[in-house]
């Protein structure tokens, strides 16, 4: 990318991870809110996943006899996945330094990582509920997963780069066309972004009840800091595929190369559009109800086939 | 840049000499197992190492050539290093270096005769792999080959008083001489019907055949070399026979007999056919596809842990089919640039599946020996007994998922741009296929993790299952350097991806006239078209989350503490936890047998609610097996019988039959 000024960039890359790493647990707040208030609840306002945090930070670990280093690391690990997939999708503005470390292929390739771990993980211990949760986390994710990477095809495929600033700089800044491949992409990116936050129909994020929970039932043994470090991240997810949404389907208002008088404004149309999309998501988490685990495959091989579709459309339309 | 007059190819030549010699000392030895454990395998394992850098060397120089005054008389034998052939013996070398030192700790409780025995298959083995890949003539070929599946099949057979053993081993050498009919056709129809002098591979390159006899040739050499790859619908004695070898052999079947298969293929379509047709590309691709999808779904619902270790490498095989097949389809619309990057994607996914599956291959290997078992729903919980091999597995288990940052996960990148350049061929079925296969290619390497998560969760995590395993004893000096030499190869090859492309670049020029270069990216950033479109940093990538990670320790134990407390498990309070409870390999295939359910042929004994002793039994059986071999051994069967009827044991009646011959001839004459 020419006309950059490195030290500027790398101002930014740094300040734009600060940023996400304190935004995500407000968009799960907001996000909750919002919820709370569909529900004819009063909800417990947009702070209270830092006032959670704060609690798990302070008490003590406790662990089982049996667990192994590999589930001590694990929640560092799936920390340091999210953070580094929500600091590296353009979202204020394309001048991203890290960026080009990884693409949209390896972006994939991070969520799969941290799955991975907290999979494994949830083996560790031994107890039933683990290894259900890391067989249903699995099941959900083989479908999940190729989807995704058949959605950023498509995208990758109109923009000719695999680089998320270029595809956001291609998608937001040049002549504006429809495609009719994302129309069949984003319809299919909504679905995996439900599907991989533990989100209704296919999970619920708020309950422990044994017959349907796939991403608590893998974190039951995790207490204080290590939890908190698994919210932390599984908000830091959704903030991601959020994010990843957004420069995607609606990357206008991000700040085009070099224009860093743009930055303020882009600012505040992400927070416009995270409001937004907040919003849209409890809409859909109220209309939805909880599906059962063997429908899962079958909503997630719809999303599959959309994205495929799209990408076929591309491949035989050239749109 | 020879030294001293010295070629690489002669340097290669007495490795393999040196690992005949090794064998047969080896078996001069018998009597005193301890030298061969000590002094022979691990001397072997350097030879191996030797031969990688000889191999390394090779790649820049140009192709040596020798004649052997060896062989038939008029037939001499013709070697040569190029390029390909030394990538080749690259990935032998480096493998087999790691499996031979793993060896010396595996087979040291053999008995002296056996072990005798074995010393000298095995690195008869290991040399007929390295004079496949350096033949030059069909003959010295057909001789190396024929070396390597005899060798390899009474490795498989070590145990061959196990009836099951004695079956894996029969079926293997069938398949195994089926194959070798079709490629010695495959040579027979190349050789152009120019004359006994015209066996040579050089040639075989100067033959024009004709579109039809080039097809021909091309399809024997599929059928041939994708028997011994394990291709569908020619894999089925590959779960049997690579499972019932000692480990260290199923790595070498694994790791790197399967791709002197691919290397035959390559030899084959590239060097002497030079890839005329789309079709073949288009025939490849679709094979590797289906052999992908099927690898790697048979792999979820096994239970026996070599044997999804085996159906892996089905898996995988069908990876590397789908990248030479989007590279012979590249290659004919004169599209070289994409075609050079599939095929580096394919030649960087051999160097890689040779090195994590042989890694996991001997891992199991280890467990096989603390535990004496096998099946998975037995094992559990082994990462706190054998935390040294829980630790170097983990690292196949990740590479093979295809994870960032280590090797796996950068072929999978490479093949995957391939497929995201590809649009604008002149083809419409093609360009209809490539987003098909795109989109299997991601669910098979999505699958894969699910195989990997169960094979890793259910050996090493979790609680032991059974009581025996308290005494399980982690690897031994000589594995833990084994699985260490081929755990680093995974990290390496994962982070240093710029510097393997660059080497592979000599392969792709020599076959196709082009590299994919890397003039962009600077060492630290693979970028293979430039960096625009697509570029990758392992090394940044692993330094973030490294960071992240520290950072995160730091700050948590700075500002909070770092007070730990350990407690019985939690289970949702569940009190009456037991090891019995967590799930089986069976029950973590579970959702994978029902949604794929038509594709398997299964078979279920559920006991019933008031049974006393409630028994389950499931089974899931490839169709193929029913529905393509059992008819062809019926009708075998039919015709063997037939043919039987002529004998009778009777003299006076052969020589009739010899008469009346002798009648119908002169009838003619």
């Amino acid at each position: 990318m020419e006309n950059t000024n490195p030290t500027l960039g790398i101002l930014f890359q740094l300040y734009q991870s600060l940023l996400v790493v304190l935004l995500a647990p407000l968009l799960t707040g907001w996000v909750n809110q919002c919820r709370a208030w569909l529900q004819n609840r009063s909800g417990p306002g947009l702070l209270q996943p830092f006032r959670t945090l704060r609690k798990l930070f302070h008490k003590d670990a406790v662990i089982a006899h049996n667990a192994s280093p590999l589930f001590r690391v694990t929640p560092y690990i799936l920390f340091g996945c999210m953070w580094l997939a929500a600091a590296i999708i353009p979202i204020i503005a394309v001048d991203l330094p890290f960026s080009p470390a990884a693409d949209v292929i390896a972006l994939v390739g991070v969520f799969a990582l941290a799955r991975m771990f907290i999979a494994l993980a949830a083996m560790d211990i031994g107890t039933a509920f683990g290894s259900l949760g890391a067989r249903r986390e699995m099941l959900v994710s083989f479908l999940a997963e190729p989807a995704l990477l058949m959605v950023l095809f498509s995208a990758s495929l109109i923009s000719h780069s695999t680089q998320l600033p270029r595809i956001v700089e291609v998608l937001a800044h040049q002549q504006f066309v429809l495609y009719p491949s994302l129309a069949f992409a984003a319809l299919a990116f909504v679905i995996v972004l439900l599907a991989e936050n533990a989100r209704i129909p296919v999970d619920n994020p708020s309950t422990h009840l044994e017959l349907t929970m796939i991403h608590e039932a893998m974190i039951l043994e995790y207490s204080a800091r290590h939890l908190a470090l698994i919210e932390w991240a599984g908000s830091l997810k959704l903030f991601a595929y959020i994010s990843l949404g957004i420069a995607l389907f609606f990357p206008h208002g991000i700040a085009e190369v070099g224009n860093w008088g743009a930055v303020p404004a882009a600012i505040l149309a992400l927070l416009g559009k995270l409001l937004l999309a907040g919003a849209g998501l409890a809409l859909l988490e109220t209309l939805l109800a909880k599906m059962r685990i063997f429908r899962a495959p079958e909503f997630l091989g719809t999303a599959f086939l959309l994205a495929v579709l799209g990408l076929l459309i591309h491949f035989l339309l050239g749109a | 840049m020879d030294i001293v007059g010295v070629l690489p190819l002669d340097v290669a030549g007495t490795i393999i000499v040196l690992w005949l010699a090794l064998g047969l000392l080896g078996l001069a030895l018998q009597g005193s197992p301890h030298l061969i454990a000590n002094v022979i395998f691990p001397a072997g394992a350097f030879a191996s190492l030797a031969l990688s850098a000889t191999g390394l060397w090779a790649l820049g120089t140009v192709a040596n050539i020798a004649v052997l005054p060896l062989g038939l008389p008029d037939l001499p034998l013709h070697l040569r290093l190029d390029p390909l052939s030394a990538f080749f013996l690259i990935l032998l070398g480096g493998a087999s270096f790691g499996v031979s030192l793993f060896s010396a700790g595996y087979f040291r409780s053999m008995q002296g005769g056996a072990l005798g025995l074995l010393c000298l298959q095995y690195h008869l083995f290991l040399a007929g792999m390295a004079l496949v890949l350096l033949a030059d003539d069909a003959y010295m070929f057909m001789v190396a080959w024929e070396t390597m599946a005899l060798s390899s099949y009474f490795l498989v057979t070590t145990d061959h008083h196990v009836p099951d053993i004695r079956k894996a081993g029969f079926l293997y050498l069938l398949v195994a001489h089926v194959g070798a009919i079709a490629i010695l056709l495959s040579f027979g129809v190349m050789q152009g019907g120019q004359g006994i002098g015209a066996y040579t591979f050089a040639a075989m390159r100067e033959a024009h055949l004709s579109v039809f006899w080039s097809s021909v040739a091309f399809l024997l050499a599929l059928f041939g070399f994708g028997a011994k790859a394990g291709v569908l619908p020619l894999h089925v004695w590959l779960p049997e026979a690579h499972p019932a070898a000692p480990s260290p052999v199923s790595a070498l079947m694994s790791g790197v007999m399967l791709k002197t298969a691919i290397y035959g293929i390559l030899r084959v379509t590239f060097d002497l056919l030079d890839a005329q047709q789309w079709w073949w590309g288009g025939l490849t691709l679709a094979l590797g596809l289906l052999t992908a999808v099927f690898g790697v779904m048979f792999a979820a619902v096994q239970g026996d842990m070599k044997r999804l270790l085996a159906y892996s490498s089905i898996e995988n095989i069908g990876l590397l089919l789908v990248g030479i097949g989007l590279a012979i389809i590249f290659h004919v619309y004169g599209k070289d640039a994409l075609a050079a990057l599939s095929l580096t994607a394919a030649l960087y996914h051999s160097l890689n599946h040779t090195f994590f599956k042989s890694l996991l291959f001997i891992g199991t290997g280890a467990i096989l020996h603390a535990t004496g078992e096998r099946n998975m729903g037995r094992l559990g919980g082994l990462i706190h007994k054998m935390p040294w091999a829980a630790a170097l597995m983990l690292v196949g288990v990740l590479a093979i998922a295809g994870l960032p940052p280590l090797n796996g996960f950068v072929s999978e990148w490479l093949l995957l741009q391939a497929f995201l350049l590809s649009p604008g061929l002149p083809n419409s079925y093609i360009n209809m296929l490539i987003p098909v296969a795109a989109a299997v290619i991601a669910l098979a390497a999505a699958l894969a993790a699910y195989v990997m998560v169960k094979f890793y969760g259910i050996i090493f995590l979790g609680q032991p299952r059974e009581q025996a395993l308290e005494h399980a004893h982690d690897a031994g000096i000589w594995e833990r350097i084994g699985l260490g030499w081929l755990a680093f190869g995974c990290v390496v090859l994962g982070l240093a991806p710029v510097a393997v492309v660059q080497q592979l670049d000599m392969v792709t020029q020599m076959l196709i006239g082009e590299g994919l270069g890397n003039a962009a990216g600077g060492w630290l950033f693979l970028t293979p078209v430039d960096t625009e479109r697509a570029s990758y940093s392992p090394v940044f990538f692993l330094m973030a989350v490294l960071g992240v990670m520290l950072v995160t320790v730091l700050v948590v134990h700075r500002f909070y503490h770092g007070r730990l407390r350990r407690g019985p498990a939690w289970d949702c309070g569940f009190p009456a936890q037991t090891a019995r409870m967590q799930d089986t390999a069976e029950g973590f295939g579970q959702p994978i047998r029902r949604i794929f359910e038509p594709f398997f042929k299964i078979e279920s004994e559920l006991p019933g609610a008031f049974d006393t002793h409630p028994r389950y039994h499931g089974r899931s059986d490839d169709r193929i097996w029913f529905f393509f071999y059992l008819p062809i051994k019926r009708i075998t069967e039919r015709l063997s019988s037939w043919a039987a009827l002529l004998q009778h044991g009777r003299i006076h009646l052969y020589l009739s039959y010899t008469f009346v011959t002798l009648v119908v001839l002169l009838a003619f004459v």
